[in-house]
């Protein structure tokens, strides 16, 4: 039944340059159209992190502090080879150690790739599992002390048959490479770079290429070209590096499953514990209250859960599995590396005629080490071709990582665009105001150039000395995605205390502090009146806190719920305010008529409930006017999510060594809901962009297949000392689709740091680096002042 | 240093880890009573290294000053300080983020200066005091960095912040006069992968100023 509809207006446009007003067909049921920012209370206002004392004191509790009574610690057995055959895994030794409750081998894996042909075998005793890189799991153990369990797992007795094995990319696409699977393989896009069909052609490793996305006809667009660019860009495999490692405390009981988990999606890790356990939904609970970072990585349950949850259910008490920093680096998910073979033909005004795009790359033993869908969607160009293959080595499995695909897309993009508009000679500013059909990146070049001095730009590499200064600026494009599979519920007690609940966690965004200025704007209260419970599936289902989701799927229905109960307030209230209650309002803690003649406060107005407690549920409707694109539960806005960063660096020609010296970044994410949280999400976009660009590099040996920086000493990162000035500026761009009208910022802040420092490093040094992370040797030996090292990808 | 050359080389056949070394100096301590160089005896441990037994020893009760209170706890002599606030003390406010020195979260303070907890055998605190991010507020009132903290918002996902407080507390408490590349230097050891720098650097200045008064 189709609900009933009206029609509404909203404000539409950015505030305050091009703010208009824009009908939208709406859910008879959907809380009003809200003004822009400035005529709202507790929305667009920097409320303090609601758990933030928590945080500063210590009192927060993460998966890693969960104690349960008779609680056991688990270890797991990693493969030291990167590839073999388990012949056999004997666990008897083990246990018979002392305090040892539960020692399992690992027979099944999920998160990479599968051989077709094995999926249909039915296993057997006789083809036993291989290990395919160095981490891969092999056996878990829960014994009563940790010392208890590490001691047990060298009891293990495992015969590995070594195999050969392969360790880097270009090797790996020889066709008399070691195969890391035996045939052709299925699987999903893990580390989301790029779609994955399960019909794509495979030789030896690599798999692909897969032109999905191809349009029009690029041998026309390059015969129609005046001027063409090409090149072949590198990128490293980068690592999560959570602070919080990988967690889980499992306590398997006859009544049912309780997982606490260090997760990004509470509600999708009970589904896949739920299916892999053989239990229904309602046995299955998933609690995360602080959550130590995940950046893409603690999407799903993934092995080491599954390890966990079985071996609670064969000891029968809880079990405490928390991944070590080695571990992580290992096989906790990764960010494929790419190799990007480039090509961009223009017109003389700078009208795009042709892109092409051949790429490859590698998440190890996972799939979807493509480059998402920047380059073909960034610019308007009629004929556009890409072909992008995985190419399998052993080593671990990629995951998605933040703006997974789109990262090393944009470096490579953004740095052809560069050297396009210095072949047209044009400022790469006006290049892109031809090319680029958003409006809303438009005024964020604008007011960035201005705000970043961008006229100060001298020609490449003009200074004289051995520092040389350089400016640069790149975009950025993400999808304004949506969960459509998002609910939570409001309720109001007769005190006139107010809850939400949901399964929503917070993973370090705070979205636990959104949901209460949501809810305060409604209801008229302030954000310390609403008891936030998140992060438990016994809530209403949450979204996943991936895609920068979290804000656009959950909000709506937060202010909608709340709208809802508000209204059973009002129904309650209205006889003793002797006015009809579609007039009443709330606000500043009272519920009034319209004319203020009579009033009471919210809680004296909650006294009149009938019942004790009142609760209304909302789920996320459709944004309104539809989506761009709907598949399951997941559907991306209209207008996607852009962005525009300016970089300013120094280069030492003689040391090699790159300084960052300031960024800005013009972001926008729809109507910003909390300033300063955004600005924080935003510095740590640039950061991670700023670290990618310049120092993190996992280096596996190619020899050995060992992971040579599987810590946090030689796996370099940015720290304070590497920190730049960094100026954020928040857009408000008002798109009237849904109660709240937010979309994300997380990936989009994270996908233009990289190729904007590699422009102001050409615009320095007169010479580009074409492979990342951009580290002095690599400075050098591109001035020619060192001789060239081979990749080490 | 009889143990040294043994220690690198089975370090290069990877069959000792960091806790493994620790373990066995912890052996040593209570077996042979030498001083804890750190390096006695780690020719032992390498030696060790497949059977737990024979590193393991006896608990130990030791005293602890944590927080202001005297608290006794019975610990395995290789337990490190991290390991002990966070087990049987139950300050789990106190991070572990790589259990080796690299990542900072463990910081806490010994006598006031900032250590890293986790490479500390608990056993060698002795009697001096240690402080957690428990310990650092006086009751309700938060100390001036904390306070900082929540109104920069220098916090997001939290695991390093319990840590980043510890240092940047003890910085503002030894000089109220800090430049930004003071800070930068205090918290250099530190790993906010979240990348909450600069509302942590703006936080730590303003909590200088309120220090001066």
């Amino acid at each position: 039944m189709a609900s009933d509809t009206q029609l509404r207006k909203y404000p539409v446009g950015i505030d305050p340059a091009a703010l208009s007003e824009a009908e939208r067909q709406v859910p008879a049921e959907e809380a009003p159209p809200l003004p822009p920012n400035a005529g709202l209370v507790w929305i667009g206002k920097s409320v303090p992190r609601i758990d933030s004392r928590a945080k500063v004191t210590g009192a927060a509790r993460f998966t890693v502090d969960v104690k349960l009574a008779g609680m056991l610690h688990a270890r797991l057995l990693r493969s030291r080879l990167p590839h073999a055959r388990l012949v056999s895994v004997d666990v008897s030794v083990a246990h018979q150690h002392p305090g040892v409750r539960a020692v399992l081998p690992i027979n099944e894996t999920v998160g990479r790739a599968v051989e077709v042909q094995a999926q249909t075998e039915s296993p057997s005793e006789t083809t036993p599992r291989r290990v395919l890189y160095v981490g891969d799991i092999v056996a878990g153990v829960a014994a009563a002390t940790p010392a208890a369990a590490e001691a047990a797992l060298r009891l293990i007795r495992v015969e590995y048959q070594p195999l050969p094995f392969v360790g880097d990319i270009e090797s790996a696409r020889r066709s008399d490479a070691p195969a890391v699977f035996e045939g052709p393989v299925r699987g999903e896009s893990y580390a989301g770079g790029a779609a994955s069909s399960a019909t794509l052609p495979q030789q030896g490793n690599v798999r692909g290429p897969n032109k999905a996305g191809s349009r029009g006809n690029v041998t026309d667009g390059f015969a129609q070209a005046d001027v063409v660019v090409e090149g072949e860009f590198r990128t490293q495999v980068q690592t999560h590096c959570c602070l919080e490692t990988h967690a889980a405390v499992a306590d398997w009981q006859s009544n049912g499953l309780t997982v606490y988990l260090s997760t990004q999606y509470t509600a999708g890790v009970r589904r896949e514990l739920a299916q892999a356990f053989g239990l229904p939904l309602n046995s299955v609970r998933v609690v995360v209250d602080a959550m130590g970072g995940g950046f893409g990585s603690k999407s799903t349950a993934g092995n080491y859960v599954r390890a966990a949850v079985a071996l609670s259910r064969q000891a029968q008490a809880p079990v405490r599995l928390v991944l070590d920093r080695q571990e992580e680096q290992l096989d906790s998910g990764n960010r494929p590396a790419t190799v990007q073979r480039l090509r961009v033909g223009a017109r003389r005004d700078g009208t795009l005629s042709a892109i092409a795009l051949d790429t490859y790359g590698t998440a190890g033993v996972g799939l979807g080490a493509g480059v998402g869908n920047f380059a073909q969607s960034l610019y308007d160009c009629a004929n556009f071709d890409i072909a992008q293959s995985d190419v399998f080595i052993n080593a671990g499995p990629g995951c998605a990582m933040r703006a997974p695909g789109n990262v090393p897309g944009a470096y490579a993009l953004e740095q052809m665009i560069d050297e396009l508009a210095e072949k047209l000679a044009m400022d790469p500013l006006a290049l892109r105001d031809r090319i680029d059909p958003s409006a809303v990146r438009r005024e964020e070049r604008r007011i960035g150039a201005t705000r970043f001095g961008w006229s100060r730009r001298h020609a490449p590499g003009a200074d004289s000395g051995p520092i040389k200064r350089g400016l640069g600026m790149a975009q950025s494009y993400w999808g304004a995605n949506v969960h459509t599979n998002a609910s939570c519920e409001v309720r109001i007690m007769r005190d006139g205390s107010v809850e939400l609940l949901s399964g929503v966690q917070d993973i370090g965004t705070g979205i636990g502090t959104v949901l209460a200025q949501v809810v305060a704007e409604e209801l008229g209260l302030r954000p310390e009146d609403i008891a936030i419970r998140i992060g438990d599936t016994d809530f209403p289902a949450g979204p996943p806190s991936y895609g920068s989701m979290t804000t656009a799927s959950i909000t709506p229905p937060a202010r909608n719920a709340a709208h809802q109960a508000l209204r059973e307030l009002f129904d309650a209230a209205a006889p003793a305010l002797g006015a009809a209650p579609e007039t009443l309002v709330a606000r500043g803690g009272r519920i009034a008529a319209p004319d203020q003649s009579h009033s009471m406060s919210f809680r004296e107005a909650a006294a009149h409930l009938r019942t004790e407690r009142i609760s209304a549920v909302a789920s996320r409707s459709d944004d309104y006017g539809g989506f761009n694109r709907k598949f399951g539960d997941m559907a991306s806005a209209r207008n996607a999510l852009g962005g525009v960063q300016f970089a300013e660096v120094s280069v030492d020609v003689e040391t090699g060594i790159v300084r960052v010296e300031r960024i800005v970044a013009v972001q926008d994410c729809g109507r910003p809901m909390n300033p300063r949280q955004i600005e924080s999400q935003v510095q740590g976009g640039v950061l991670m962009g700023l670290s990618y660009a310049l120092y993190e590099e996992r280096v596996l040996d190619r020899h050995t297949g060992h992971v040579l920086n599987a810590d946090l000493e030689h796996y370099k990162i940015a720290r304070s000392r590497e920190v730049p000035r960094i100026e954020v500026i928040l857009l408000e761009n008002y798109q009237g689709t849904s109660a709240t009208d937010a979309y994300g910022i997380a990936e989009p802040s994270n996908i233009a740091t990289a190729p904007a420092i590699a422009n102001a490093v050409y615009n320095a040094i007169g010479v580009r680096v074409r492979q990342l992370p951009m580290t002095p040797a690599k400075i050098l030996s591109t001035l020619g002042r060192i001789p060239a090292r081979s990749p080490r990808v | 240093m009889v143990g040294n050359s043994n220690m690198v080389e089975s370090i290069k056949m990877g069959e000792i880890t960091r806790r493994q070394f620790l373990k066995g100096t912890g052996a040593a301590l209570t077996s042979v009573a030498v001083p804890n160089t750190g390096l006695c005896a780690a020719g032992r441990t390498a030696q060790t290294g497949t059977n737990e037994t024979a590193t393991a020893s006896d608990p130990l009760a030791i005293a602890l000053n944590v927080n202001g209170l005297q608290r006794t706890v019975e610990i395995e002599p290789q337990a490190t300080l991290a390991e002990v606030l966070r087990g049987p003390l139950d300050l789990t406010g106190t991070k572990i983020g790589c259990d080796r020195g690299a990542c900072s979260a463990c910081t806490v303070w010994v006598d006031r200066v900032p250590i890293l907890s986790c490479m500390t055998l608990a056993v060698d605190v002795g009697e001096r005091k240690v402080v957690t991010i428990e310990g650092l507020a006086r009751g309700d009132e938060l100390h001036p960095v904390q306070s900082a903290f929540i109104a920069h918002d220098a916090v997001q996902c939290g695991f390093c912040t319990p840590g980043l407080v510890m240092s940047c507390a003890a910085l503002v408490e030894s000089n109220h006069n800090p430049s930004l590349e003071n800070v930068k230097a205090a918290i250099s050891g530190h790993l906010c992968r979240c990348g909450t720098y600069p509302h942590v650097f703006a936080a730590t200045l303003d909590a200088a100023r309120v220090l001066r008064g």
